[in-house]
């Protein structure tokens, strides 16, 4: 394999971690109402955002992108392919990072907070200062996994044309008739993946040294 | 608008069987091997325990679509040629045996040793308290995650239609493509995905029920 299939495939990296992130940050943005939402209580709220989840859980992300992608314009809005690649994820995820949000919430013994407000502490406070914190410690390792399913579907962009790095391993693939660059593709979503996964790891390792309790 | 649908319904319902086919095929496959990917990995062999655990880092850590590629552009080079349809069910089965692995892995270590212990004290072979007393209750610990590995096992079915593969998406494509109508197509297909989803999360909870019967 020539230095040129390489530049290409690490544009194509380039292009994946950009995209994956990007859809990663929306998705986990759209998740935060949707999880309050999940936890109003109300069912007029709950059951339209339930419905949302439930609906993101089972439906492929390639369907999701074709409607966006190849139905948008019959619905009057004309996106490029990696804005639709992006939207796509962002929509896919949200549901997931809903979920997250809800369980790590829902995983914050009620005592605390109880405890917290005897203690004279406001609502707000008892949020910021107690919920939140210890939300966060239960959130990180799931969040972690959700980036690397977020990184694994962006390879579906490649459907929709988006020259990420699927696309170019595929391509040079079969103009090389080699399977160097598809090795070469999977070592590197590999290396992506397990970056993150450290990552992921060191956050938590970091939250749980603060935390005395 | 919807004229179209209802004009294509054999085809989108064909598209359905073969997703429903290709997904059941891949989840026996998967469930032997991850069986025996667990079995690997608490096993007493180290150098095995590496080999499971490389396969599972693998598997479990590159997309799917990269997978498919291998099984089916890859391996005919190294002169092993496969159908569309049985390179999806072997890429879709050796990946889900990786994430099932995990799955019996941990519902497997949630049951106390002491049962374990106890078992074999009323002597009861090792065989039976496997079958006995850790299978049942470790059934009923992993069924949620194993319905959540189903519901991801036919989303990312999908995928093989990039292999031309005729399920319900590239039925949805060749649908979309010959009446210019791509929204009513795609949809149709996602009310079908989204149809199996709740048909197989109300399997579940029934089951669930059922079993917290016992």
């Amino acid at each position: 394999m020539t230095l040129d299939y390489l530049a290409l495939l690490m544009q194509g990296l380039a292009v994946t971690a950009l995209l994956a992130a990007l859809g990663t940050l929306l998705a986990a943005g759209l998740g935060l109402p949707l999880a309050i939402a999940l936890r109003s209580g109300r069912v007029a709220l709950v059951t339209p955002a339930r419905l949302y989840v439930e609906l993101m859980r089972g439906v492929p992300l390639v369907l999701l992108l074709f409607l966006l992608y190849y139905g948008g314009p019959s619905l009057g809005f004309r996106l490029p392919a990696s804005w639709a690649g992006v939207l796509g994820l962002g929509l896919f995820g949200a549901g997931s990072f809903a979920e997250i949000y809800r369980a790590g919430l829902a995983g914050v013994p009620t005592g605390e907070l109880e405890a917290a407000r005897m203690l004279g502490l406001q609502r707000g406070q008892a949020f910021l200062q107690i919920e939140l914190p210890r939300a966060l410690r239960l959130i990180v390792p799931p969040i972690g996994g959700q980036v690397i399913v977020m990184v694994k579907e962006s390879a579906v962009l490649s459907i929709i044309t988006v020259a990420e790095l699927s696309k170019r391993a595929g391509e040079l693939s079969s103009i090389s008739f080699s399977i160097a660059p598809l090795v070469v593709a999977a070592l590197l979503y590999w290396v992506l993946v397990e970056m993150i996964a450290r990552t992921s790891f060191l956050i938590e390792a970091r939250l749980s040294a603060k935390d005395i309790l | 608008m919807w004229q179209i649908i209802v004009e294509n319904r054999a085809t989108l319902l064909e598209g359905l069987l073969t997703t429903l086919g290709v997904s059941a095929a891949a989840l026996c496959i998967g469930a032997a091997l991850g069986l025996a990917l667990s079995a690997l990995r608490r096993g007493p062999s180290k150098p095995l325990r590496r080999v499971a655990a490389v396969y599972l880092s693998f598997w479990r850590g590159t997309p799917i679509l990269i997978q498919l590629f291998f099984v089916f552009y890859a391996l005919p080079m190294l002169g092993l040629e496969l159908s569309p349809v049985i390179a999806a069910i072997v890429t879709l089965a050796l990946n889900t045996a990786a994430f099932q692995s995990e799955i019996y892995r941990a519902g497997l270590a949630a049951i106390p040793v002491g049962q374990v212990e106890a078992a074999g004290m009323l002597g009861m072979s090792r065989l039976s308290t496997l079958l006995r007393v850790e299978t049942p209750q470790a059934i009923r610990l992993m069924l949620p995650a194993l319905v959540g590995e189903m519901l991801a096992l036919v989303r990312n079915s999908s995928l093989v239609s990039v292999i031309a593969v005729a399920d319900m998406t590239r039925r949805a494509q060749q649908i979309a493509s010959s009446t210019f109508r791509p929204l009513e197509s795609y949809g149709a297909a996602l009310m079908g995905y989204l149809a199996l989803a709740l048909l197989l999360s109300g399997l579940a909870l029934w089951l669930e029920k059922r079993m917290g019967r016992e």
